[in-house]
């Protein structure tokens, strides 16, 4: 009796074996550190880029800066905002942004240095060109007008 | 003897690995960002081309107009244009297949990889965009334009390669860009373009 009583408390429960679970969840966290880069600026403004069909995938994404042109919530619905990095700005800044941000790329990326524009499609064309022209007679002549896939 | 071959050996206890690695995984989830960034790359001329002010006589065959006005609506050497026929268009008149005389003159040229061929070097296809037109407006138009191009250069590639031009290696996407240089000017504001 006594005996029968001693075996049934040493019975254990079967546990599942988690010791690979660790590993499993380092992959994937290994896979989106691979796969995706740091958020670095903080959109300020809103903007919905337009649809085009004969784009191409934006390589070396350590040469690309990026200029945003949209709405800003609060602000009346057809005054559109320049963002570089993380502020509001003007077109006459961006001279001194493009500047700034070459002197932070290595000199391999400097030649390839490309400004991607970020626009929303309601954006009046005086704007694109102001800052098309900006970047002009900055040198940072290779552009890129950011779009989605149709 | 019996209590020795019951003693285990200790181990570390590794269920909150999982936990910290799950942290981990969703601090980069949240901190980066997936989007890939498509787009339309363009060439903006240098400085010096615009304010030279270069005045270059084009022949009314080699040029193609087009004005983007405030509304959206598209001209096309005067008359209006759908934008959906532009990059038609655009392929007719850059290819000039017959040898059209109203359509732009090529030039037989000597090219790497193709040999002898005409070259359609001459055209000009000029912009001319309203202030007040929409970015969607012209961004549609300029992809329009390359949608001309590309597909030109695709069916050259096709016939002289055998592949669609995705498919060539930079030394043949080279020769085909010679054939069907883009040349496009923005007059108005800054002229664009170049040889790609």
């Amino acid at each position: 009796m006594k005996r029968g009583v001693f075996r049934r408390c040493r019975r254990e429960m079967p546990g599942l074996n988690t010791a690979a679970l660790p590993d499993l969840i380092f992959t994937v966290l290994f896979f989106f550190m691979i796969v995706t880069h740091m958020r670095d600026v903080d959109p300020q403004v809103r903007y919905q880029v337009p649809q085009g069909t004969e784009l191409q995938k934006l390589n070396h994404k350590s040469a690309v800066s990026y200029v945003y042109i949209g709405r800003v919530t609060g602000a009346p619905v057809d005054s559109f905002y320049i963002q570089l990095n993380n502020k509001l700005a003007t077109i006459d800044e961006i001279k001194a942004y493009v500047e700034q941000e070459r002197s932070q790329m290595s000199s391999e990326d400097q030649p390839r240095m490309t400004v991607s524009i970020k626009a929303d499609r309601d954006v009046p064309y005086a704007i694109i060109s102001g800052v098309k022209q900006a970047l002009q007679e900055s040198f940072a002549l290779k552009i890129n007008y950011s779009a989605s896939k149709k | 003897m019996f209590a020795r071959r019951r003693r285990e050996m200790p181990s570390l206890n590794t269920t909150s690995t999982a936990d910290i690695s799950f942290m981990l995984l969703i601090f980069f989830l949240v901190t980066s960002s997936m989007d890939s960034d498509w787009g339309l790359p363009r060439q903006l001329p240098t400085p010096e081309d615009y304010t030279q002010e270069q005045e270059v006589v084009v022949k009314k065959r080699n040029a193609l107009c087009l004005v983007l006005g405030a509304d959206g609506l598209l001209t096309c050497n005067g008359e209006s244009l759908k934008m959906e026929d532009l990059s038609k268009r655009v392929e007719e008149f850059v290819a000039n297949a017959k040898n059209d005389p109203g359509l732009p003159e090529k030039s037989k040229r000597e090219v790497h990889l193709l040999g002898l061929c005409q070259v359609s070097d001459r055209h000009v296809i000029m912009i001319d965009v309203h202030p007040d037109a929409t970015y969607d407006a012209y961004f549609q138009m300029q992809n329009a334009i390359v949608q001309g191009y590309n597909n030109l250069r695709n069916q050259l590639a096709v016939r002289r390669f055998g592949r669609p031009i995705t498919a060539c290696n930079a030394e043949q996407r080279d020769a085909i860009g010679m054939v069907y240089p883009q040349r496009i000017s923005e007059q108005t504001i800054s002229q664009e373009g170049g040889a790609r």
